[in-house]
């Protein structure tokens, strides 16, 4: 290597060094340590004691809100991401049109992506979905019964994946981005073959939205398996648990019950639970993911 | 029905679907605004948007809060948490863009597809550490477990974009400043930041909103009421407040607290309805 090269080099190390130190310090350091921390009874006052796998252990036979917890996330994961990426799927097929009403919808969809699960749409949601909240109300006009949104064991879950489906704008602004990009000569191609409708979007707009739909989906798992806000605050994990999803339990025992060790056990296998589940997506992609250049990017 | 009125009675139905959609998302923001100009009472088993009558003090009184801090405290808080954060966040991320994007290292490949790695940690794994990290550094209830990480390039998310954008400039424009004798730091500051702004512009929107509207990381690192970010504020209303709560308040507080975030979006719409996709899903 040249004089000139290992400047060039030095330049670019330089360069990216605010995110090595970063990386190190506020991600892998972090991540080796709550490993070790997963393995010994750390409260949030000491370091505690290296005891093997005991947590673990714990966690698979002892804890009696583990697996309901797992279970009550997974349940919105493939409840909520699915609805979601569906939904914004198809409004992103319908305005995929070039005219100032499209853009008025598409801004109007897209208000509540930008307020996410903060607190005050939280509160919001409480409001409607509360027994004499709105929508009640509104099923009432059409003669409907009351439905007990977020008191109902059995209801609670949906009732926050709804908020969650509610924001469907970021997919649908992913989506309408990748339907802008498919030639049109594939369209006319199809226009002349005779294909219907639904044969033209089933041959030819989905299988080039897959890379789209693979990311939305890799996304949007990673961030709903994690889920806290909406249910903290909304039902706050009830009713009996209904929606006590993973996060919650994490920050329960981390910060509630001072439990750091037993805590890091439980989000290392939400960790490996989400690695696993992204790996098998990522797995299965090849099947079904098709990339215009045959695969290789 | 001949062909074009049929087209028209389509089309009719498509907006008639399209208008009806954009009711239900809307619908529930116009609600909570106006819920905020209802008297108590008012707010329940209601449909209306329109108040029976008008209370106009619910902001004064929210704004005065119940305790020792009104919510001028909590909202300069916000700013001081979230300004820092997202001005460090462009910052870093245009630097390590500019480093992965034009230079050339050993281990780069490793070291980018490790900074793409760290966009699907869960954050949850790493929070524990880092709050005892933090607190070891004395750092807890303070801004600086967000500010920090956000100088240190710990949003990928916002690297990758940079990354995308610099290596769609041409790279003709660093080789002729070189030429001109330009050092790097010339080069990324003078010539390829000015046309970087857009790219810019859509991650400070963005890093903003998201700081903003973040509750999970505040309700950790913050405890002491006083440097509470208005999400902890809100939060702490909705739990003091029993039986009797003066509701008509706390959704006052929480429209104001949705609205620098409903400015931004409509100031700068066209980040996020166009702008948004156009960096980099497809790596």
């Amino acid at each position: 290597m040249g004089n000139r090269n290992v400047k060039h080099a030095l330049w670019g190390l330089l360069f990216i060094s605010p995110w090595v130190i970063g990386f190190l310090c506020f991600q892998l350091y972090p991540l080796a340590l709550s490993l070790y921390y997963s393995l010994t009874d750390s409260s949030l006052v000491k370091i505690g004691e290296f005891i093997g796998l005991d947590n673990y252990v714990k966690l698979f036979t002892k804890d009696k809100d583990f697996f309901p917890s797992m279970r009550v996330t997974v349940l919105y994961t493939f409840v909520a991401v699915p609805a979601k990426l569906a939904f914004a799927l198809l409004i992103a097929v319908i305005l995929n049109k070039n005219s100032r009403m499209m853009n008025i919808y598409r801004t109007v969809y897209y208000l509540p992506s930008i307020l996410g699960a903060s607190v005050a749409i939280s509160l919001l949601w409480r409001f409607l979905f509360m027994n004499e909240g709105v929508v009640n109300s509104l099923l009432g006009k059409i003669g409907i019964p009351s439905i007990n949104w977020l008191g109902s064991p059995k209801v609670a879950l949906y009732t926050i994946s709804l908020l969650v489906v509610w924001q469907f704008g970021t997919s649908m602004v992913l989506f309408l981005a990748g339907l802008k990009n498919i030639p049109a000569e594939l369209y006319d191609a199809a226009k002349v073959d005779g294909s219907g409708k639904l044969r033209t979007f089933a041959a030819v707009t989905l299988p080039l939205l897959t890379p789209i739909i693979f990311f939305n989906l890799i996304m949007q798992l990673i961030g709903a398996l994690q889920e806290f806000t909406a249910a903290f605050i909304v039902t706050n994990g009830g009713p009996m648990k209904a929606t006590y999803l993973i996060g919650l339990k994490i920050y329960d025992e981390a910060f509630m019950q001072m439990r750091m060790g037993y805590a890091s056990a439980v989000s290392w296998v939400l960790f490996l639970f989400i690695l696993v589940v992204t790996l098998l997506i990522f797995r299965t992609s090849r099947y079904w993911v098709h990339y215009e250049d045959g695969g290789r990017s | 029905m001949n062909v074009t009125t049929r087209r028209f009675a389509k089309n009719g139905l498509r907006h008639f679907g399209l208008v009806l959609i954009g009711l239900v998302m809307i619908y529930p923001l116009l609600w909570l605004f106006f819920a905020s100009f209802k008297s108590n009472p008012d707010l329940f088993g209601s449909l209306d948007l329109w108040p029976d009558h008008f209370v106009w003090s619910s902001y004064a009184k929210g704004w005065a809060g119940s305790g020792q801090y009104t919510y001028s405290t909590f909202f300069v808080n916000t700013f001081m948490l979230v300004l820092p954060t997202v001005l460090f966040t462009v910052l870093s991320s245009l630097l390590v863009g500019y480093g992965f994007a034009r230079f050339t290292f050993p281990l780069r490949n490793v070291a980018f597809a490790l900074m793409i790695t760290t966009l699907m940690l869960p954050q949850t794994v790493i929070l524990i550490p880092r709050y005892l990290i933090f607190r070891n550094l004395g750092w807890v209830d303070s801004y600086m477990p967000f500010i920090v990480p956000a100088l240190f390039g710990c949003f990928p998310f916002f690297i990758f974009m940079m990354v995308q954008f610099i290596r769609g400039l041409p790279r003709e424009l660093d080789e002729s400043a070189v030429m001109d004798g330009c050092g790097p730091i010339t080069i990324l500051f003078k010539i390829l930041l000015p046309l970087c702004i857009p790219a810019m512009v859509s991650a400070t929107i963005f890093q903003f909103i998201w700081t903003w509207n973040d509750f999970f990381n505040q309700l950790v690192f913050i405890n002491s009421v006083k440097k509470y970010p208005i999400s902890l504020a809100l939060r702490m209303s909705i739990d003091a407040t029993g039986g009797a709560t003066e509701w008509n308040q706390v959704i006052a507080m929480a429209i104001l607290s949705i609205l620098p975030s409903m400015i931004i979006f409509f100031l700068a719409q066209k980040y996020f309805v166009e702008g948004i996709a156009t960096t980099g899903i497809k790596g």
